[in-house]
């Protein structure tokens, strides 16, 4: 398998080709803040919270879609790359309304550990408090845009892993959704299996399974790469 | 609470209950026996817990629980700020806003009506004149003054007040570690 060698945080590092900064900075025991990458679904650089300095390149290049390449330079931790994660937290909490103390995940949140990880202390900017809703249609789950990151893993992990694509996005920028079908109420999906695969893989507490309450909710992203080691390694065949 | 023979080396502590549930202040009497020698060290100038009207000048530190939701609380909050060295936005509310600002998406007017003019046994205009008036949107206490240092947590818990306060009174920096920075 080719290999290339690169420079991590000012040591020298292998990875093998076609890796990405992130996957090389994992296989190393470096820590990146993630929060839209999931393990097992495709790469979509949407949070931006594992952007890294890449010698050669004004601009911050998010890890997890930046693939490795021989003699790279890469800088995972500075007061400027601290300063902008601390500012795409604050962003994300300003953006919609995420009240912690009276959320299905809370202390089960990986926003919510984030900031306190990164050392958000207070949002300096203007919450925008919109008007979200929420869909209790669905027999089992529900969804609260309130707490939604626009992430993206519900969608990605129900196209790439069950395969029904009943995800989607409405709108643009500040006004975008996770919808169902065609925007249609979740209970009347006619392509989700309920098989909760976009619940476990929501890193907040907007998808969660109806009738948890506060701090009821508990996600296990691990599920994912369980079923993709049974189904790619065939580890479930005896 | 106040001493009756005051120490003036000793550190004036107030506590503040803006738009709040009281939650953090009763986590602070969480601190139990704790609270004892706290008052070996500090003389409680103002709060709750403390029969004095008027917010007292040369205060030492003051914890503010709540949001800034009305007109009084924004009178207080300013003259905390004139009068007081270090302000801590204490929980929540006074931090993010929290539940109390949950209303942040209904207009005020809205929000009286249904409140106070159509709720089940209705208020009259009079009991409406007679709460301060709300302002358009609650607000964080660090958009309104500037604050010296944060306390979060819904409420926060002992070991977190108690951190804070020792740090505080030691004139250092609070530093918490990650798990007692978290919200919620």
């Amino acid at each position: 398998m080719p290999v290339i060698t690169l420079t991590i945080d000012e040591a020298l590092v292998s990875a093998r080709v076609g890796q990405t900064v992130l996957e090389a900075c994992r296989d190393e025991g470096i820590s990146i803040p993630t929060l839209c990458h999931l393990d097992g679904i495709s790469a979509r650089g949407g949070c931006r919270l594992c952007l890294v300095e890449v010698a050669g390149s004004n601009r911050l290049l998010p890890a997890c879609t930046t693939l490795a390449a021989e003699g790279m330079q890469v800088s995972t931790r500075s007061d400027r790359i601290d300063r902008y994660r601390r500012m795409i937290l604050e962003l994300s909490f300003a953006e919609r309304n995420h009240q912690c103390a009276v959320c299905v995940s809370n202390q089960n949140c990986e926003l919510q550990a984030l900031a306190a990880e990164l050392g958000m202390e207070q949002v300096r900017y203007d919450y925008l408090d919109p008007d979200l809703s929420m869909d209790l249609s669905h027999e089992r789950f529900g969804i609260d845009h309130n707490r939604c990151v626009l992430c993206l893993r519900c969608v990605r992990v129900c196209d790439e892993v069950e395969g029904a694509h009943t995800w989607d996005v409405k709108a643009r920028g500040i006004e975008s959704q996770v919808i169902t079908d065609l925007n249609q109420p979740w209970g009347e999906s006619l392509s989700c299996t309920s098989c909760g695969k976009c619940v476990d893989a929501c890193p907040t507490g907007a998808l969660f399974t109806r009738g948890a309450t506060v701090a009821e909710m508990h996600k296990d992203a691990g599920f994912l790469r369980r079923i993709l080691d049974g189904r790619e390694k065939r580890q479930w065949r005896r | 609470m106040q001493e009756s023979s005051p120490n003036k080396s000793r550190p004036r502590l107030a506590t503040v209950w803006l738009g709040g549930c009281s939650g953090c202040h009763m986590s602070f009497l969480d601190l139990d026996e704790a609270i004892i020698d706290l008052l070996q060290e500090v003389d409680l100038v103002y709060g709750p817990l403390v029969d004095t009207k008027e917010y007292p000048e040369q205060v030492d530190i003051c914890l503010v629980e709540g949001a800034v939701t009305n007109l009084d609380n924004l009178k207080l909050i300013r003259q905390i700020r004139r009068s007081t060295r270090l302000v801590l936005s204490f929980g929540d509310c006074a931090l993010t806003g929290n539940v109390t600002s949950m209303r942040n998406r209904i207009p005020v007017e809205d929000l009286l009506t249904a409140v106070y003019h159509e709720a089940s046994s209705p208020i009259g205009a009079e009991a409406v004149e007679a709460v301060p008036a709300l302002l358009p949107r609650v607000l964080p206490v660090h958009q309104v003054v500037r604050v010296d240092a944060v306390l979060p947590g819904c409420p926060p818990d002992v070991d977190r007040i108690a951190a804070t306060l020792s740090a505080l009174l030691d004139g250092q920096t609070v530093k918490l570690e990650p798990r007692m920075r978290t919200f919620g």
